[in-house]
């Protein structure tokens, strides 16, 4: 049975042309869910519209 | 004077500064000791022993005739090899990198810590393109904790923490990213600096993440670690994030009363998921400093996650073609995160980005309070080498994953770290001095009050 990012996955690799082989794709899928839970968690906190990063660059 | 294997790099210098021993000798001492031990510990991958001697040799000669030589005469150290040294390729921990060509120039703080008249005597074992908290190698085999050489030295500067752990020298370069210098600090019981993001110069080293990347000094005692930093301190116009402020010496201020700062020691976050021996260990060093008060850094276990999500997305748009190219030529694990990396939405990365300076503003705010913040630089002492999983307040977690819990929410936003080894029995096991930016003197100078009082210090190598 197909996991629920797995299409996600397909496209990410073609959209990139980034190969990722079938013995890969389960520690591929298994890191991809931790990234996306702590990207939630940053998703969810509330900024300010005005917020921006701080750059290195420098014009 | 005999320079023995624990010898301090400002014992070194003095002796060969005044004559009492040769810069040759001690080198030959150097090699002989890593070609003894390092058999066991794999510290190094590369010993560059010509380029030693020859060194060495110019600066006996330089005070055969009477000239001045440098704060560190003499010194033996090594890097960790994401550090350009000039006739080896740049390998960075990975198979990949070995096929480029030499690099050219030494990196600017090997070339700062020569003109200091140190001397470089080799490269370093470090976790594949430095994302890895345990110092396991695919390619190169682990380097081995010196205490208990069945356990993990942490990574990724693994390399770093086992050499200079196992008193092979003095004083190493490593890199941290989110705890790479403070974790194999904390397993190997020895004394290391992250510095201020920006301070000191990243040019000619192999990058990681631009945004949260930091290079610094490991050493055996507090006043080496000031040396080294001292030496390697200033602008660099070849480091885009390099600052351009002047040196700010250390060294001279080390025996500066600490009387009147107000010490803290950081809850929350801080201290869940950690092992007894972490608490031990914060124990220790806050009852020495009289250290009472708890303070929460707000939002730290998101910090942790944004530094995730910014590591992850950055490390794949670093490594993006050699993932297309050579995918089976990177270590599986580290190639899977990379992976995962490149298909995280870009929205959360900016949203990290933005998250890193209002978190920054929040912990500037808690400094005008206290001046120096006291937490555990691992939640456990050095796991077994292989060691899949560890149970952290009754969850199974994995190792590799949470090593460096207490440490990413303060590389998040650059902040200066001293940390320093808690000779636990039977391991050690660090906690990390932090200060706000741009105070290493702080640090350094707590860490040195602390090293006097007896309650941290690099113990020798049991593993050896």
């Amino acid at each position: 049975m197909a996991e629920p990012l797995d299409d996600y996955i397909d496209a990410v690799s073609k959209a990139l042309a980034l190969p990722v082989e079938d013995a890969w794709r389960p520690a591929v899928r298994a890191n991809l869910e931790v990234s996306l839970r702590l990207g939630r968690l940053v998703d969810e906190f509330a900024l300010p519209d005005e917020t921006e990063p701080a750059p290195v660059f420098t014009a | 004077m005999t320079i023995k294997p624990e010898s301090t790099a400002a014992d070194i210098a003095k002796a060969v500064a005044g004559g009492q021993s040769s810069a040759l000798a001690v080198v030959e001492a150097a090699l002989a000791r890593i070609k003894q031990h390092d058999t066991i510990l794999n510290s190094f991958t590369d010993v560059t022993a010509d380029r030693a001697r020859a060194r060495a040799r110019a600066i006996d000669a330089d005070i055969a005739a009477g000239k001045k030589v440098g704060t560190l005469a003499g010194v033996p150290f090594a890097v960790k090899n994401l550090f350009d040294v000039a006739g080896l390729p740049t390998r960075a921990g990975s198979k990949i990198n070995r096929d480029h060509a030499p690099a050219k120039r030494d990196a600017t703080l090997i070339e700062r810590l020569e003109a200091a008249g140190a001397v470089l005597v080799g490269a370093l074992n470090m976790g594949e393109y430095a994302y890895d908290f345990t110092g396991e190698n695919v390619h190169d085999g682990p380097s081995r904790n010196p205490h208990d050489t069945t356990r993990m030295t942490g990574g990724s500067s693994g390399g770093s923490g086992s050499a200079v752990g196992g008193a092979l020298v003095p004083i190493a370069l490593g890199s941290d990213t989110n705890g790479s210098i403070r974790v194999p600090s904390s397993f190997c019981g020895i004394f290391g600096l992250k510095p201020t993001y920006g301070r000191l110069s990243r040019a000619r080293s192999f990058p990681f993440v631009a945004s949260l990347d930091h290079l610094g000094p490991f050493a055996r005692s507090v006043t080496d670690l000031a040396l080294a930093y001292d030496a390697m301190q200033g602008p660099d116009a070849d480091d885009a994030a390099c600052t351009t402020r002047g040196v700010q010496p250390v060294t001279p201020l080390l025996g500066e009363s600490i009387a009147g700062l107000r010490v803290a020691i950081a809850g929350g976050h801080f201290q869940k998921n950690v092992f007894p021996e972490a608490v031990e260990a914060v124990g220790h060093v806050a009852k020495a400093l009289g250290a009472t008060g708890v303070v929460d850094i707000p939002e730290a276990s998101r910090a942790r996650a944004a530094a995730y999500v910014i590591t992850t997305t950055e490390g794949a748009s670093l490594h993006l073609g050699r993932l297309r190219k050579r995918p089976n030529d990177f270590d599986p694990a580290v190639r899977d995160r990379l992976i995962a990396g490149a298909m995280v939405p870009a929205p959360l990365v900016d949203r990290a980005q933005k998250f890193r300076r209002w978190y920054r503003a929040q912990v500037m705010e808690l400094f005008k309070s206290v001046d120096v913040l006291l937490a555990p630089a691992t939640p456990c002492v050095a796991p077994k080498l292989g060691q899949v999983n560890f149970t952290l307040d009754g969850v199974e977690m994995p190792v590799r994953a949470n090593i460096g819990l207490h440490t990413q929410p303060i590389s998040f936003i650059g902040l200066p770290v001293v940390a320093v080894p808690v000779p636990l029995e039977p391991l050690p096991i660090g906690v990390q001095i932090i200060t706000a930016p741009w105070r290493e003197d702080i640090g350094l100078r707590v860490a040195h009050a602390l090293e006097r009082m007896g309650v941290v210090s690099a113990p020798p190598p049991r593993g050896l």
